[in-house]
């Protein structure tokens, strides 16, 4: 080969590479391996771990341990899938392209919008984007946030929208966790491009999202709601209730917690602001003999045909687990997702009531909850958790972890934040209140 | 079956079709309207598909046939970098200790995945010659977005607040669409007659307003830039910094580094040089690697090793951009890339380079005499020729593309760059043999010759995929994005 590239050695191959920067001596990296070595060291590392699956975990907070069916890995890992590359090609990628179109209507139909696009990163970065969206479309310079936004995803807005975009601005939570809608309307003016509320919101509270819409319009801004899709299996969809976008973390469908990436941020709008949309979305059309079909659509909106007009940068997303999302979707199909969600409900309203009763634990969350509320106990929740690892329980996300992102006024030491899914059984439960009740007891005996 | 009755899995559902299987109630049935008021429950349930699990198996499955990876033929689709994607990687990614990770749980139940984030930073930062690597960018553009916030936050540190970021007219679309998320505007340079930076058209550029230049080396045309040290002299001294586009790192593994070559910031594409699977559009990785001046700016949390060994979580970073994602990163991509270097080391990853190069090369000199080729220079791990000689017989590159289809091919990318006029971009990568580079060559001669015989059939090209060439103007005109019911038809929406 190398005759015929006409060259004399490999070295030769990189003959415009300047001497200046060439590399003589090899990359200080570890020595090559065989597989099953490779194997044998991946193996020992994970074994390192002790991953919340094998406990019994009450962890969520945007990531959830709910059952990933068998169908989703056999599809997903299917090569002609995994290993394809974007569908720039459509009369070779009408697998993929179905798929997104798919997608896309499993997104609609759960928010009650009218586009979405074929998936975006993460919650976080969805919200960036339907921020920047929202500013584009009203031309307006401040973005109003209730702190019921989950803080890491407010985090990542702040940043990614530091050079580009509105201004976040939060509205405190009052006591029960739960929005007040005369603060929310205090905060908006003419300014105002958005109002953002989350559903259920951090911690766990259902939001009044029509109240919301109503403050949102009325002022001219945009409403944008960060939703937890499995919770759109018994609660209304945004849509209906008067949202313009609808963004939010869709990892809980046939997606692995995978130490929380990547999972699945989603992005749905009105059919208003569709030529606003982000990233890549799958239209239908037909081929030179008539016969159906589906294409990449209204492309320029997009980077690499408008550059530095685009809407977004986004190029690569996260097709390969909106491929999952949907088939874990198909799977569960119209009746099963209000199963599920009824039965994560129901479970959590179980524990919520069984840990109520423990003297000295009280509501946080003010309300009816869905998968995920908070409570808040006599003494330090992360102490509370880092107690009951040895008796086999995540306990929960302790809230005091976010603190810096709250009020200064929000004592959020005691209060602890826990997702119940469908995997949690009754007995694990009562173990768990018996194991809460036994270390509250032993702490107040500690600090008698 | 007729293609032409293929229909969505919503078209499949049948009404009390089920796959899915829940585990019973197993706490007290509250009614539904005592757990949740009225007013919060849905009124209409979304209308998923009800299928049976083969129903849906036997969709996906035939949806999957419809399409084309790396395993199913060539794909010298340039700038993507569409090698073989190890099955062992696939294998480690699924281990329970690394995806039944929460990522809230304790640190000390997570120190294998922060001991694997940890390694991977380091090996990173040795293989962009540079000092501090972030895992957290999901994909390339968004490594671009962080590397251009953490300029920003340099030059806000500094005192200075320049505007500009300057980017050569070959480069990734993503490049300008970055520059304007970080709220910057985008210069464009011209290239020159050897096809790298024009250092005059630089030079003319150059003032205190510039942040910085985002450079692709070897760029998308192929080409490494001879004078990337004089253009790192040019930017540095005017007071900005160099930002290196990863996508094309494939032809420089343990060749040459990006932070010796004088660049300040790097972003990896995994799911191009580190073989983590693309996955149809994602997900990527696309961490981020700086120079030490750098190091403060970049977002939290970062992995570190305290002096007992063990790892945790650093967020007190005070200069610290913020948080790009939720999070710490696509830690299930992170770890097939990890595999992936430690398979090869530094030995293999060389010999990635290499081969990639070579095989570059021998496809250009295959099929030298069939096109234009704009730059007579050697070329790296891809190569742009230019179809506009098969103009005079009318067919376009468009009309190649669509024509390797029909030979089983994955076509390249084409009509980019944009300064070359019909341009087809070429990268067989180097997990390519000998052989399959020969067909490849063989196809583009006979697609050629086809041209010159039979033009009319390479403008109705392919003739022997599921579908024909599909009517994207009308897709555009009236986009029909998500499935239509039958009771939709009436709201003529």
């Amino acid at each position: 080969m190398l005759a015929a590239v006409g060259v004399a050695g490999v070295e030769d191959l990189f003959s415009e590479v300047p001497e200046e920067v060439r590399r003589r001596e090899p990359l200080a990296l570890p020595a090559a391996v065989s597989e099953a070595e490779l194997l044998g060291e991946l193996r020992r590392l994970a074994a390192a771990d002790t991953p919340a699956t094998s406990l019994v975990d009450f962890l969520g907070a945007g990531v959830y341990d709910h059952y990933v069916p068998a169908v989703v890995d056999a599809i997903v890992s299917r090569s002609e899938f995994a290993t394809a590359y974007t569908p720039y090609q459509p009369e070779r990628s009408q697998g993929v392209l179905q798929t997104i179109f798919e997608y896309q209507t499993a997104i609609c139909e759960l928010t009650g919008m009218d586009v979405s696009n074929a998936s975006m990163y993460d919650a976080g970065t969805a919200l960036a984007e339907a921020s920047v969206l929202a500013g584009g479309q009203t031309k307006r310079g401040r973005i109003v946030l209730s702190a019921g936004v989950h803080p890491e995803y407010r985090q990542v807005l702040a940043t990614e929208t530091a050079g580009h975009g509105p201004r976040p601005q939060i509205v405190d939570l009052p006591a029960g966790a739960v929005t007040d809608s005369q603060a929310l309307a205090a905060a908006v003016d003419a300014d105002t491009a958005a109002v953002v509320l989350q559903q259920p919101n951090f911690f766990g509270a259902l939001e009044d999202l029509a109240a919301a819409a109503g403050i949102a319009h009325a002022a001219g801004a945009l409403f944008v709601v960060v939703a937890d899709p499995l919770s759109l299996g018994l609660l209304e969809a945004p849509g209906v209730l008067g949202a313009d976008i609808v963004v939010g973390e869709a990892q809980a469908f046939g997606n692995a917690m995978d130490f929380g990436g990547p999972g699945l941020g989603y992005l749905a709008v009105t059919r208003k602001l569709m030529r606003r949309l982000p990233g890549r979305l799958v239209g239908e059309t037909v081929d030179a003999d008539g016969k159906r079909g589906f294409v990449l659509t209204l492309q320029t909106r997009e980077q690499h045909i408008r550059r530095q007009k685009a809407t977004s940068n986004i190029c690569s997303n996260h097709a390969l687990n909106a491929l999952a999302a949907l088939v874990h979707l198909s799977w569960l199909g119209k009746e099963g997702l209000p199963e599920l969600a009824a039965l994560c409900a129901r479970k959590a309203a179980y524990l919520r009531a069984r840990l109520l009763e423990l003297p000295g634990v009280d509501a946080f969350t003010a309300g009816p909850v869905f998968r995920e509320f908070a409570v808040r106990l006599p003494g330090s929740a992360a102490e509370l958790a880092e107690a009951l690892v040895p008796r086999g329980f995540l306990a929960g996300v302790p809230a005091g972890r976010f603190a810096a992102e709250f009020s200064a006024g929000a004592d959020l030491d005691g209060v602890l934040l826990i997702a119940v899914t469908e995997k949690r059984t009754r007995a694990e439960m009562d173990a768990f209140v018996a194991a809460v009740a036994d270390y509250l007891t032993g702490a107040e005996v500690g600090r008698g | 079956m007729a293609d032409s009755q293929r229909r969505t899995i919503y078209e499949r559902s049948c009404c009390g079709r089920r796959a899915f299987s829940l585990p019973a109630l197993d706490v007290p049935e509250i009614p539904l309207g005592e757990l949740l008021p009225a007013g919060l429950r849905r009124a209409a349930p979304a209308r998923l598909p009800e299928v049976s699990e083969v129903d849906l198996l036997r969709h996906f499955t035939e949806l999957s046939t419809l399409n084309f990876g790396v395993e199913t033929g060539s794909y010298p689709l340039g700038s993507c970098t569409m090698k073989y994607n190890p099955k062992v990687n696939e294998v480690a990614c699924r281990l329970e200790g690394f995806a039944g990770l929460h990522p809230y749980q304790p640190e000390a139940l997570a120190q294998g995945a922060l001991e694997l984030m940890y390694e991977l930073g380091q090996w990173l930062a040795e293989i962009a010659g540079l000092a501090r690597t972030t895992l957290q960018p999901a994909a390339g553009a968004h490594g671009e977005l962080t590397g251009l916030l953490i300029m920003r936050a340099y030059h806000e540190a500094q005192g200075r607040a320049p505007r500009r970021i300057l980017i050569p007219d070959t480069a990734h679309g993503t490049n300008p669409a970055s520059v304007v998320m970080a709220g910057y505007e985008p210069v464009a340079v011209s290239s020159d007659a050897r096809g790298g930076v024009d250092l005059e058209a630089l030079q003319a550029l150059l003032d205190a307003d510039i942040a910085g230049l985002m450079l692709t080396n070897p760029n998308t045309l192929g080409l490494f830039d001879e004078n990337i040290t004089e253009i790192a002299r040019l930017v540095h001294e005017a007071g900005g910094l160099l930002y290196y586009d990863g996508a094309n790192s494939n032809a420089v593994l343990g060749i040459s580094r990006p932070g010796d070559m004088g660049f300040d910031i790097v972003h990896l594409n995994t799911h191009k040089t580190f073989s983590t699977p693309h996955g149809g559009g994602g997900p990527g990785a696309g961490p981020i690697v700086v120079r030490d001046i750098l190091e403060p700016f970049l977002p939290v949390p970062l992995v570190e090793r305290a002096a007992d060994g063990r790892f945790f979580f650093d967020y007190d970073r005070p200069r610290s951009i913020g948080k790009m994602r939720t999070f710490y990163g696509n830690f299930g991509v992170l770890v097939r890339a990890y595999a992936y270097i430690r398979g090869l080391g530094p030995d293999g990853l060389r010999r990635v380079s290499e081969m990639a190069v070579l095989n570059a090369n021998y496809v250009l000199e295959g099929i030298r005499d069939l096109f234009d080729v704009p730059f007579q220079r050697r070329c790296m791990h891809e190569f742009v020729v230019s179809a506009s000689p098969l103009k005079q017989h009318g067919v376009r590159a468009l009309d190649v593309a669509k024509r390797m289809l029909d030979y089983g091919l994955h076509p390249p990318t084409t009509y980019f760059p944009q300064i070359v006029d019909e341009a087809l971009m070429i990268e067989p990568t180097e997990t390519e043999s000998r052989d399959d580079l020969d067909t490849l060559v063989a196809a583009l001669r006979a697609i050629v010759g086809e041209a010159e015989a039979q033009s009319g059939m390479l403008r109705e090209a392919p003739i022997t995929m599921p579908v024909r060439r599909l009517d994207e103007a009308e897709a555009a005109r009236h986009p029909v994005v998500r499935q239509r019911f039958p009771e939709d038809e009436d709201d003529g929406a």
